[in-house]
């Protein structure tokens, strides 16, 4: 049992540090605020020409080849330097599938796309009818030569107005049981018949979507896995989703942020860090976020030989969310009155707290983060079942 | 012992409760919200001619003659409806401190009008560096000639875009943090050296940030004694405070039957997501939260209606619990309501986003458990 960095670790955090340092720069910064695509675009063409793009791919697609320190080394860093994560519809999900259960075709066509960020990838599982019992989704892929035509709807797809793909779930069977006839298939949005109808979100934001597919034709080779096995391609997915959850180095950073704030705001000559509720309320956070980055490690550790996680990995996520919401709540809190100020086209000190727009938007968008990739209370099903064994 | 509302107070309620079931639609209310100037003015002379803008005043200025009951009914019922017209910055702020602080002639001057809802009132307060330390004030009136020069900056004025009268919390002597030397100043808001910067709020409110340069006062736009002003303004935030917490009690009361409607309707897995013992249980929970926030409303009411002096212990608690209880209920209705909960679409969210503006208005729940702890622990 060692967690000591050895020399050559502690090389490669200078040299991790150093570049965020260089390429992640002020004007990247605002960038990413005033138009997010474009600011992640170039922001993930920084590290593709870098390498560092895919840290979890394997090195033969293009990733890192990074030992599992190493890629927490990275997470660290990039975290505590206050840099995004890459957008991880592509990067992270749906090359994961590809990668475990596409054709060499796929995997020749869509890896070096994804690596070089040339395609905007979006997700198509839950539906108006099918949220937490996702394997109820009805839209309706249909057998017509070499191609499929589907027809449906998928919601809450984030980016789905900056998508040229997105990856769905469809069913293509309907006489066994539910999980059975479903397929996972790949859809470019250039497509005829699909509409895109923006949602707004509770933090004023146009992220989310409903996309409407209307005799939309897909050719069968875009089918990843095989017919009627999406099911398990799905369950693997959302593994992977849940383990990136978690989230340890941004709650890390936002338990920073939430000391560097609380040191300068008073109440009636004190500071608010100094307050002996607020202090508890803060060492509550972190003595849950020491316990959660071991467990994430943990995880991490029977993970190192490769393969997809398992179901432990919801815990991460249910922990990791409930950590992130905690730490939202207390910027918001921090806040104060500023906290309820929608962005108008002034300076943010003209109108008080700098950090106020931020904590609204991140409290507000972060509601969701315990509604999707399976909503807690499904993470608290899959570990009843599959981990303590309770039917 | 008896926790029933008299004839009047509940003729007061259906009144609320049908001008928001008939005239205050989510459709009606987000059109107002989203318009010039975020209010209805048609509304405010309806609340006028339906009496409820004269609830908290006495009878020889042409009020009701209403308690803190009154009071708290019409604010629980406007809660439920989420209605953005500004009663509690006009009637309850600056009403509250007029009826106070205000000499005769001043009342007599200003409740009649405001009941007749001819004028929209603000109190201006919050500073950059304030927070919620009220006499943490650096806006100064200084005495000249008979009268006084105001300068200084107030943040997040409530109503600040529409009211045409503002009262102003300034210090006309002592140091920025004096609870002594506070003054209480009525400003025309349209007066030279009065500047605006308005901004919308998430709750729906405009607000805005108000800067006085050089503000030429006359000697009787004092409201109340020079120098005394905190008593007095303590004394309307117990009232305001109390108001707030009736109001959130009939949001969480709209959030749960709403939420509760939702998962008995909503199917998953081939059944109600409500059958699930799950859900039920954090339901039930949600129900006693509400019920436990509606029972130290009902205490604050008792002891401010006998002895508002009394109340200090109860009110501190009451805004800790409102706090803690309304996180709690809106959390769940956003999470119950899983991705719908989410959408701007729908109004669960902003019944949230009043609920935190509630509980972040005159401190929010870590302020006041300290205060709580100081009162209830010093002896």
């Amino acid at each position: 049992m060692d967690t000591a960095y050895s020399n050559e670790d502690l090389a490669f955090r200078d040299e991790v540090r150093g570049f965020f340092e260089k390429a992640y720069t002020p004007e990247l910064r605002a960038r990413m605020r005033s138009n997010h695509k474009e600011g992640a675009e170039e922001w993930q063409r920084k590290l593709y020409e870098k390498g560092w793009v895919a840290p979890n791919w394997p090195a033969e697609f293009g990733g890192t080849g990074w030992t599992a320190t190493q890629k927490y080394i990275y997470e660290t860093e990039r975290s505590l330097a206050g840099v995004p994560n890459v957008i991880p519809f592509g990067l992270v999900m749906v090359a994961n599938v590809i990668m475990a259960y596409g054709t060499d075709e796929q995997k020749e066509y869509f890896l070096p796309r994804i690596l070089k960020s040339e395609d905007w990838w979006c997700q198509g599982y839950s539906e108006p009818g099918s949220g937490s019992d996702l394997a109820s989704l009805k839209t309706k892929a249909e057998r017509d030569g070499d191609d499929f035509i589907i027809n449906g709807a998928k919601i809450w797809t984030t980016y789905a107005q900056y998508a040229d793909w997105i990856f769905c779930l469809v069913r293509t069977d309907n006489s066994g049981k539910k999980q059975e006839g479903i397929t996972f298939i790949l859809i470019d949005m250039k497509s005829e018949g699909i509409k895109v109808n923006p949602i707004i979100s509770i933090d004023n934001h146009h992220s989310l979507n409903e996309v409407e597919f209307s005799n939309v034709r897909v050719p069968a080779k875009n089918v990843v896995g095989e017919i009627g096995k999406g099911w398990t391609v799905a369950k693997a997915l959302l593994a992977h989703e849940r383990t990136g959850i978690a989230g340890v180095a941004d709650v890390k950073r936002a338990v920073r942020v939430i000391k560097e704030v609380a040191a300068k705001e008073e109440n009636g000559g004190q500071r608010l860090l100094d307050d002996p509720g607020f202090q508890q309320r803060l060492a509550d956070i972190e003595v849950e976020l020491m316990a959660l980055e071991f467990t994430e490690l943990r995880t991490l550790a029977t993970q190192a030989a490769g393969g997809f996680p398992g179901p432990e990995s919801s815990l991460l996520k249910i922990k990791g969310t409930e950590l992130q919401q905690a730490t939202q709540e207390m910027l918001m809190e921090i806040a104060a009155y500023y906290q309820g100020v929608l962005p108008v086209d002034l300076d943010p000190d003209a109108l008080g707290h700098e950090f106020a727009t931020d904590a609204r938007l991140s409290y507000m968008y972060g509601r969701a983060a315990t509604i999707y990739g399976g909503s807690n209370e499904v993470q608290k099903n899959i570990i009843a079942k599959y981990v303590l064994g309770l039917e | 012992m008896n926790f029933d509302f008299s004839e009047e107070q509940q003729m007061v309620r259906d009144s609320i409760a049908r001008f928001v079931q008939d005239d205050y639609d989510w459709d009606t209310r987000k059109a107002i919200v989203a318009s010039d100037h975020g209010i209805s003015r048609d509304n405010w002379k309806l609340f006028a001619e339906l009496g409820w803008l004269s609830i908290p005043f006495a009878e020889e200025h042409g009020g009701f003659g209403g308690n803190i009951v009154d009071l708290s009914v019409v604010m629980e019922e406007l809660g439920k409806g989420l209605v953005v017209e500004p009663f509690f910055p006009t009637v309850v702020l600056f009403g509250g401190l007029v009826k106070r602080a205000g000499s005769e002639a001043q009342r007599a001057e200003w409740l009649p009008r405001i009941i007749g809802g001819e004028v929209l009132g603000a109190f201006a307060y919050v500073e950059r560096q304030s927070r919620f330390a009220l006499h943490d004030c650096q806006t100064t009136a200084t005495r000249s000639g008979d009268g006084f020069v105001l300068n200084g900056e107030k943040v997040v004025v409530f109503n600040g875009e529409q009211a045409d009268h503002l009262v102003v919390l300034a210090r006309t002597s002592g140091e920025q943090s004096d609870r002594d030397g506070l003054s209480l100043l009525m400003v025309d808001a349209n007066a030279p050296g009065v500047d605006k910067m308005s901004y919308a709020m998430m709750d729906g409110q405009r607000v805005a940030n108000i800067t006085f340069s050089d503000v030429a006062l006359s000697a009787d736009a004092l409201l109340g004694e020079e120098g005394g002003a905190l008593p007095v303004v303590d004394a309307m935030t117990d009232e305001a405070i109390i108001a707030l917490a009736a109001e959130a009690v009939g949001i969480m009361a709209v959030l749960n039957a709403k939420t509760l409607e939702y998962t008995k309707t909503r199917e998953q897995f081939g059944t109600a997501i409500g059958s699930y013992q799950a859900l039920q249980h954090r339901m039930v929970d949600t129900m006693m939260a509400y019920e436990q926030s509606k029972s130290l409303l009902f205490k604050a009411l008792c002891e401010y209606k006998q002895d508002p002096a009394t109340a200090a212990e109860t009110i501190h608690a009451l805004k800790v619990l409102i706090d803690r209880n309304g996180k709690h209920i809106f959390g769940e209705a956003i999470q119950l309501h899983g991705g719908m909960g989410m959408t701007d679409e729908l109004d669960i969210g902003h019944y949230a986003k009043r609920l935190m503006m509630i509980n972040t208005t005159f401190g929010d729940g870590t302020y006041h458990r300290n205060r709580f702890i100081e009162t209830a622990f010093a002896a």
